[in-house]
């Protein structure tokens, strides 16, 4: 009997090339000169570039028809290649911002693209691991490699500040999910999805330790999607990263969560789907609430954007509550389209200099219309999207959630989401506001003095695919739609 | 769709085209550098825009109440979203409206606008695009994309290049309205689940919602078109967009914007939720007659002239609204023609200011007495402008009002007879005003000013004559009302029925 075969490894495939691309990296780095480094990030390209076809290759036959591997830990659907293709298109995106902002802050090393690498096998992992303990695995292997990079910054005292907080609530967060899932091990006797859930349906209902297991998880995916009461690391630590690893963070590491999180309650605890329910339209509200309200006294853009994130994670969890194929479709919407606004405003963000450090706070962008009017003209697309104004694709993503709400009869939400929707507006449209309504030396004395525009031809290259992205999503979206909806799990 | 007629017309594609030719005129100006180009390319872009919406009224069928024009083309699948077209004879006179305006903003902010002349009529160009898709727009989602789309345009509009407090009355402009139109969406998204699992404005008016549905979306509607009208108490945002807005901001804003919100009640509010309508009308009457009222009073105390005329528009939409809600064809016909009116008068009255700001640099009426000595020309088109927006017999607002009051007559006396009211005090305010601005004393800064050159009048001058031609007469802006008006009130009666 052997113990992986030929079709196991074709399963995982595009994570072996990314994993092995990463390790590459890491063992080529001291081989190589240091003027040829830069071959090491276009190796990291080229493995995501073979990973994104070969997943896109699998994805083709697999639509309805999930495959699984390695004994059924593992599973190939449509679901996860969805994920997986987004997370490629993220962390190719990322490594090209990176590349010019690491290079300002001296901090272009090869390890960063070796982590990014790392980073994604895990999460690729994640939203395609059938059984619990598989999930765990890709879940820390992502947030480890996350950890180093928040630090990456070694030399200064806020990067470190950020990653020691990050690993230490980080653990504390993948401890409490442990516990949910060896709790769910010990009711049901099993790891597996599918095992947990048949578990479950031999149960008594209202069981007080399931109960307990389903609460810790939450906890757990909740802590890793940025979801209130569990997202009192993000601005410390969305603030004190690289900008490149904040954006990482923001869009690749938080779509994986949702992933792995809508797989596990749909799949394994499908049967307490009331009740989980119930929890998560308190979480979602909640999330909504704080992350549009403290966002808007914010004055460092990073902040203000880390605040943005969690309140976006509260519309993405509108479509996890409503718990049907249209609330499942909207989520994965929700994310992709979330992926490119995102990055782009990140990306904006890497190319403001005052002095010599980033400029981050929101009065660096002041005047920024006069200065560089192409980079004012994204952020501005980028700020109408993330508030959700038609003709972008942050519109399509609301409105498909607000959707999701209402076809689940929770017509309440959807009006709350879309109140706080409107207070979000306040704090994109200040970005707007200084960058088009000021002028450049208004606020000569302060920081928003001596602010440099630096654009390399890889930022442009993200902020285009960003930019397109948007508009295209806004105004064409139905390619994605249904290829959102057809990849959905099947509904249990 | 039964309810959508393609015309066979030579030009198959006409409102899409009329959608789409403001942003072909803006990529066309990336191919030119320097600012006349640009100028020039913005006004030929809107000239054109304005002569191929001419065929829709020369090919409109006056006969039929169905969607002219059409076009049906699937835009999303799951939930089925198509992108529909067309018109009938309620937007078929917002779209020409928004087509002549256009390009006399163009020509208004020529020398007016001093910075960043591309970006400006970039914005003109895009807001024209949404405006138009607005009035077209067949399907409740494209309907609020156009809707919202509108306000990154206006937004900038007012914040780039307005005057000294423009960014507070920017962003409120855009908070109150996005506050608004939020509700709005979710309302369409509920009416999605309730009338049949589809978008389609005129599917959604054939179907029928409980009492109860009705009320909730009444008054999810009434806050979004409200704010937008503006009706008291929703109005706060209206004098300071106004005051802070550019000239070609100000016409848009007061001649177009203001109408999508009494488009959204006579298009959406009437035949989708007619009990509701007809049950809460006494509340939306009462709401006008006090915007009548109030405006009046309001503009009454103004110093400063868009102030004045910016209160005076919250008074004359209060006829559009009060005309609405008394569901009836005069009033209907009457706030209509009052929307088109109230376009072509409050747009020349703010082109006028337009005009003096940029010789005096003042709003002030103060700072603007004695027009008629040094500029005759500019104080006869003032003259004109303000007997029309009083609505003296022989102008525009005449036939509009009057329709308006008789509609109110036949629903309620009481109404009708405040209403009237509303007439005196409008022309209180508005004689006062040119008596200062255009009889007084001329100071010594004003004494010197020059008249109106050829371009100046060349904006003024087709507003005039539609004041003249629908004073005197109106029936070829009628006739193609009365079908789609008369089919408002054939899709209220599927209701409860009308009092």
């Amino acid at each position: 009997m052997t113990f992986v075969s030929t079709a196991d490894l074709l399963a995982i495939l595009p994570e072996l090339l990314v994993m092995t691309a990463g390790c590459l990296v890491l063992v080529l780095d001291p081989l190589t000169p240091k003027d040829r480094k830069d071959w090491l990030t276009y190796l990291s390209l080229a493995a995501l570039a073979a990973a994104f076809v070969v997943s896109y290759m699998l994805m083709g036959p697999l639509t309805g028809f999930p495959r699984r591997a390695f004994s059924g830990l593992y599973v190939l659907d449509a679901y996860g290649i969805f994920w997986k293709l987004l997370l490629i298109v993220a962390s190719a995106l990322v490594i090209l911002m990176a590349k010019a902002y690491l290079k300002l802050e001296e901090i272009d090393l090869p390890e960063f693209y070796a982590f990014i690498l790392l980073s994604l096998s895990g999460m690729m992992v994640m939203v395609s691991g059938a059984d619990l303990l598989v999930i765990y695995l890709g879940l820390e292997l992502m947030s480890l490699s996350l950890y180093v990079m928040a630090g990456f910054k070694r030399y200064e005292l806020r990067p470190l500040e950020a990653a020691a907080k990050y690993f230490i609530l980080g653990s504390f967060s993948s401890g409490i999910l442990l516990y949910g899932i060896s709790l769910l091990f010990g009711r049901t006797g099993s790891t597996t999805l599918a095992g947990v859930r048949e578990g479950i349906a031999a149960l008594p209902s209202g069981d007080p330790i399931l109960l307990l297991a389903m609460s810790l998880l939450i906890v757990g995916f909740g802590f890793k999607v940025a979801a209130v009461p569990f997202h009192m690391w993000t601005p410390d630590v969305y603030e004190g990263s690289p900008t490149s690893v904040t954006a990482y963070m923001a869009v690749a590491s938080k779509a994986a969560s949702f992933a792995a999180f809508m797989r596990v309650f749909m799949e394994a605890l499908g049967g307490l789907k009331e009740e989980w329910r119930m929890l998560l339209v308190a979480v979602c509200v909640a999330t909504m609430i704080l992350g549009n309200v403290v966002a808007i006294v914010q004055t460092n853009i990073k902040r203000m954007l880390a605040y943005s994130s969690i309140a976006h994670a509260g519309y993405a969890l509108i479509g996890v509550v409503a718990a049907d194929a249209f609330g499942m479709a909207s989520v994965m919407l929700y994310l992709a389209i979330y992926a490119f606004m995102n990055l782009g405003a990140f990306t904006v963000v890497t190319m403001l200099r005052r002095g010599g450090v980033e400029g981050d706070e929101i009065d660096d962008f002041t005047g920024l219309a006069k200065r560089n009017k192409w980079a004012a003209l994204v952020m501005l697309l980028f700020m109408f999207s993330l508030a959700g104004i038609p003709p972008t694709g942050g519109f399509i993503a609301k409105f498909y959630v607000f959707m999701a709400a209402v076809g689940a009869h929770m017509p309440a939400l959807a009006v709350l989401a879309v109140v706080f929707a409107a207070v979000s507006a306040y704090f994109y449209l200040r970005v707007v506001m200084v960058m088009y309504m000021r002028e450049p030396g208004e606020t000569a004395g302060t920081p928003g003095y001596n602010v440099r525009v630096v654009a390399s031809p890889a930022t442009i290259v993200v902020l285009l695919v960003a930019a397109i992205g948007v508009i295209v999503l806004g105004v064409f979206p139905d390619q994605l739609v249904k290829a959102a909806q057809s990849a959905i799990l099947p509904l249990r | 769709m039964p309810d959508v007629i393609l015309n066979t017309t030579a030009l198959p594609h006409l409102l899409t085209l009329l959608i789409a030719l403001p942003l072909i005129g803006v990529a066309v100006m990336a191919f030119f550098k320097d600012e006349a180009s640009v100028k020039h390319v913005a006004f030929w872009t809107a000239g054109l825009e304005f002569v191929l919406s001419l065929p829709l009224y020369f090919w409109f069928d006056p006969s039929r109440h169905q969607m002219q024009f059409g076009e049906v083309v699937p835009w999303i699948t799951t939930p089925s979203i198509s992108y529909a077209v067309g018109i009938d004879g309620i937007s078929l006179w917002l779209v020409l409206l928004t087509t002549l305006l256009t390009p006399i903003c163009v020509v208004c902010s020529w020398t007016a606008i001093t910075s960043r002349m591309r970006e400006f009529m970039i914005t003109l160009l895009v807001m024209e695009t949404a405006l138009v898709g607005v009035f077209c727009a067949l399907n409740f989602v494209l309907f609020y994309v156009f809707w919202e789309a509108m306000l990154i345009p206006m937004y900038l509009l007012i914040g780039v290049w307005g005057g000294p407090n423009r960014i507070y009355a920017a962003i409120k402009f855009f908070l109150y309205t996005l506050a608004g139109s939020l509700l709005l969406l979710v309302a369409i998204i509920v009416l999605y689940f309730q009338g049949g699992h589809t978008f389609d404005i005129l599917a959604l008016s054939r179907a029928h919602y409980s009492d109860h549905m009705q009320a909730w979306l009444f008054w999810a509607f009434f806050v979004a078109f409200a704010v937008k009208v503006p009706m008291f108490p929703f109005h706060t945002w209206l004098p300071d967009a106004h005051v802070e807005a550019p000239t070609a901001g100000s016409v848009i804003l007061a001649s177009i914007l203001l109408k999508m919100g009494a488009y959204g009640f006579l298009r959406f509010s009437l035949p989708m939720l007619p009990d509701a309508s007809v049950r809460f009308a006494p509340v939306v009457l009462a709401l006008s007659v006090i915007a009548i009222l109030y405006g009046a009073y309001m503009a009454l105390a103004q110093s400063d002239l868009k102030k004045l005329i910016a209160y005076s528009s919250v008074s004359h939409m209060g006829f559009v609204t009060l005309g609405i809600f008394v569901f009836n064809t005069q009033g209907a016909e009457g706030a209509l023609l009052q929307m088109l009116n109230h376009g072509i008068t409050t747009g020349g009255l703010f082109l006028c200011v337009g005009l003096i700001y940029e010789r005096t640099h003042s709003r002030l009426i103060a700072d603007n007495g004695g027009l008629s000595k040094p500029m005759p020309r500019y104080a006869a088109c003032l003259v004109i402008f303000a007997l029309s927006s009083l609505g003296l017999p022989g102008t525009n607002n005449f036939i509009s009002e009057f329709l308006v009051l008789v509609g109110s007559f036949i629903y309620n006396k009481a109404i009708a007879a405040v209403a009237t009211l509303g007439i005196i005090l409008a022309a209180v305010y508005l004689l006062w005003m040119v008596q200062r601005v255009a009889f007084g004393v001329p100071s010594e800064k004003t004494a010197r000013l020059p008249d109106l050159n050829w371009c100046e009048m060349a904006t003024l001058v087709p507003l005039i004559i539609l004041i003249f031609w629908i004073g005197v007469f109106p029936n070829p802006f009628l006739t193609p009302m009365h079908a789609s008006i008369e089919h408002v009130f054939v899709l209220m009666d599927r209701g409860s029925g009308l009092p």
